[in-house]
């Protein structure tokens, strides 16, 4: 099992901020965007940080931050599953492929299992509509996926995740 | 012209230019029900309670965010507005959990209310249920998003009147509610306890930790010595809770209703708040001579003493080393009263009635406690839950005799009666510091500029051949101007007056829920008036705190005073 760390790595912002300087409040947007896609995601110590930053309370950018579906507060898994709920993945059933994943891995959107295997994230469209519903695994889009195969297809990866930890 | 002529249900009403409809309907005497709305602030229009029809408008529109305008017609209570205010409420009511019976609220709460004054009596709308964990992690503050309407209000006092923030909205839609920075508990939050969200939450969703059980409990112990004090302003509040007219003092029939609860012995904090004077005034005339650290920061209010530890740890040094007169009196309570009674301290279970729930977190803090072990104050009730005990125990506060407190710390000035109001700590400690580095008693003045509901109110005064000046604030977000100033240079000051709460322990977390501004004035002019009143106006002639110093604690900030009347703060590390 791959242990994760709850002590949390001080992550230095001063480039970014940097950037930002005498910014208003304004800025949190823009500001926390740069900061996941330096990191990946949303590590608390980021989101206080930028909250002393632009002298706001935290629990305001953690609200600012949790009220959009593009951010997210813990890492990646190792395998990061986006589903699609494009119009076309939703008329085609992707309410239910959501469903089975979010079952399957017991967690939600935005989240990462405890073991760090596998997050989800919903995107509103990957560009593959005539293969609805279209899930995409780390990258590898998986075409008209069946809610009832979601099992197999996880543990498929799962496997292959052992399988390279025994290596 | 600034008086313009509307017309609400019918009938001509008067109204200012640039104010909203609401205001005007309250003072014609129509009463349109609110949930989000906050007198003196910034109307949010969250909650659409208070939507009104208006001639040519074809949406129903909020009138607490609502202008008036010449000529205006509006109802306010059409079946078509009446149809909508009742679906707010059902639809609130479909995810609503059902716990009246169970819940602190039931009788005060606003929602309880609207659904019986819109004569919702059928469940239209079933949904799922809010099932949110409560948080019970701090010490002082019960949260159960539960019962939370989103109505926005404790997030608004918490960042816009006491300027911590501890609180704001998270996720959104369904998912919605209110929890502190990463939804943790509010232990860890930067939450100083004051309760002033308790105070304008329309419903159960928040309120304080519950002592009653441990005060029963301790009650029917029979090898538990349980005494009580009680905090300046809680005799002139209790009555309100218990229907009694607002602004009376019930402080001699309180006395007979603890007896009567079964405490053996019954204390008032202003003794202590006496004691804290004596303490603080020396320690003020101390470091004047010493070169500092100045302003001395008072440290009576927990809820400001944790802000400073958070947010301007820089100040530390400058707070008072005195605890608050709550835990004096816990502290001489287990020490001196205990030898004199030859009573085994940990036998004693020592209870205290505040305004207060931050008393809650501060009557648990590690530094306060008797040799190092025992708590110096085992259970602390707000005003609201003394009213609760008194129900459960069939007291009827009204048919009470009038009784005196206990010595040996029973007697008080009306100068620590005072506490009980903002100002009212800077005026008792003007009063003995005066007395007390010219040997002359400085004449009874009612120092008006210290006195009043201002959030900012400054004084200077000639004693002896030093300028002293003396800066009272209430409500956290004024002691951030404050302290801002200060840190700027700001040389002239050299004693600060903070209480957590707006206006002072009067208005404080623990107190009747549902008072507005005059309410508040009320309870201060109660106070003024005892001070006017009575004798003994000043904190160093009161007697038993005398006694005390010569039996037992020597002099003021003597060694014994310090180990039990004094202590220290460091920064604290929470999320801010
Ligand atoms: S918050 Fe109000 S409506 Fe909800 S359970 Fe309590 S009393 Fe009833
Ligand atoms: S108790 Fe005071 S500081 Fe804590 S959340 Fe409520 S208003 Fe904010
Ligand atoms: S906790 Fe109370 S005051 Fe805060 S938003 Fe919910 S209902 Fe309103
Ligand atoms: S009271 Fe007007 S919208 Fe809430």
């Amino acid at each position: 099992m791959v242990e994760q760390s709850t002590i949390e790595q001080n992550f230095d912002l001063t480039e970014i901020l940097g950037r930002y300087k005498g910014a208003s409040r304004d800025a949190l947007i823009p500001l926390l965007q740069d900061v996941q896609d330096l990191i990946g995601y949303l590590p608390k110590s980021a989101v206080t940080q930028v909250a002393n930053f632009l002298n706001l309370p935290t629990s305001k950018v953690y609200g600012v931050a949790t009220f959009y579906n593009q951010f997210r507060f813990d890492p990646v898994g190792k395998f990061h599953i986006q589903i699609c709920r494009g119009t076309a993945c939703h008329v085609k059933g992707s309410a239910r492929v959501l469903e089975a994943l979010q079952r399957e891995l017991n967690i939600k959107p935005g989240q990462t299992t405890r073991d760090g295997v596998f997050s989800l994230e919903v995107v509103s469209c990957i560009g593959a509509c005539g293969l609805a519903p279209a899930v995409c695994i780390s990258g590898k889009v998986h075409a008209r996926v069946n809610p009832d195969e979601i099992k197999s297809l996880l543990k498929q990866y799962k496997e292959q995740k052992s399988a390279e930890v025994t290596v | 012209m600034n008086v313009i002529t509307i017309e609400i249900n019918g009938q001509q009403v008067q109204a200012n230019k640039g104010e909203f409809i609401l205001e005007a309907a309250r003072r014609a005497g129509i009463n349109i029900p609110t949930l989000c709305h906050m007198e003196n602030f910034t109307p949010t229009g969250a909650c659409r309670m208070c939507v009104v029809e208006i001639d040519g408008i074809r949406n129903l529109v909020p009138s607490c965010a609502y202008p008036v305008a010449d000529g205006m017609k509006i109802q306010t209570h059409s079946p078509r507005v009446v149809r909508a205010r009742k679906t707010i409420v059902e639809l609130l009511l479909a995810s609503h959990p059902d716990d009246c019976l169970y819940c602190v609220r039931s009788g005060s709460c606003q929602l309880q209310e609207l659904a019986e004054d819109l004569g919702v009596r059928q469940r239209r709308y079933t949904g799922a249920k809010n099932n949110y964990q409560p948080d019970h992690s701090s010490p002082a503050i019960v949260r159960d998003p539960s019962k939370c309407i989103l109505c926005g209000k404790c997030v608004r006092v918490c960042e816009e009147v006491q300027g911590v923030g501890a609180i704001d909205f998270i996720n959104r839609g369904a998912a919605a509610r209110v929890a502190t920075a990463f939804d943790e508990g509010l232990n860890i939050s930067s939450c100083v306890f004051c309760g002033q969200c308790v105070k304008v939450c329309p419903t159960g969703a928040l309120r304080e930790t519950s002592h009653l059980k441990r005060i029963t409990d301790a009650l029917q112990n029979p090898d538990k010595f349980v005494v009580v004090q009680h905090a300046p302003s809680v005799s002139i509040t209790l009555g309100e809770e218990l229907g009694i007219k607002a602004g009376t003092d019930v402080c001699g029939k309180m006395h007979a209703a603890l007896r009567r609860l079964g405490f053996k012995r019954v204390f008032d904090t202003s003794f202590t708040a006496d004691l804290t004077i004596m303490e603080e005034g020396t320690e003020l005339i101390n470091r004047v001579k010493n070169g500092g650290p100045l302003p001395l920061l008072s440290s009576c209010s927990p809820g400001w003493v944790k802000f400073v530890e958070e947010f301007y740890p820089e100040f530390i040094p400058n707070v008072s080393s005195c605890k608050s007169p709550q835990q004096m009196m816990g502290a001489v309570i287990k020490s001196f009263f205990a030898e004199k009674q030859q009573i085994d301290p940990s036998k004693i279970f020592s209870v205290s009635i505040m305004p207060c729930t931050a008393k809650k977190f501060e009557a648990d803090r590690p530094e306060m406690k008797h040799d190092t072990t025992l708590p110096d104050i085992d259970a602390v009730l707000t005003t609201r839950e003394l009213a609760r005990l008194l129900k459960l125990y069939g007291i009827d506060l009204e048919k009470m005799p009038n009784e005196e407190a206990d010595s040996p710390f029973g007697q008080r000035s009306t100068a620590g009666k005072l506490f009980g109001a903002t100002g009212g700590v800077a005026e008792a400690a003007i009063r003995s510091v005066y007395y007390l580095m010219t040997g002359e008693e400085l004449g009874i003045k009612e120092l008006d500029a210290l006195r009043g509901m201002d959030p900012i109110k400054e004084a200077h005064l000639q004693i002896g051949d030093l300028n002293v000046g003396v800066a009272v604030v209430s409500g956290l977000s004024n002691a951030r101007i404050l302290l801002d100033q200060i840190k700027a240079g700001r040389k002239d000051i050299h004693f600060i007056e903070v209480m957590t709460c707006p206006g002072g322990c009067i208005n404080g977390g623990g107190q009747p829920i549902g008072t507005d501004i005059q309410g508040v004035t009320k309870r201060m002019q109660t106070l003024y008036k005892i001070d006017r009143t009575e004798e003994l106006r000043v904190s160093h002639k009161n007697e038993e705190v005398q006694r005390l110093y010569k039996e037992y604690l020597g002099e003021p900030n003597s060694h014994k005073a310090h180990e039990l009347l004094h202590t220290h703060y460091v920064k604290r590390k929470v999320t801010i």
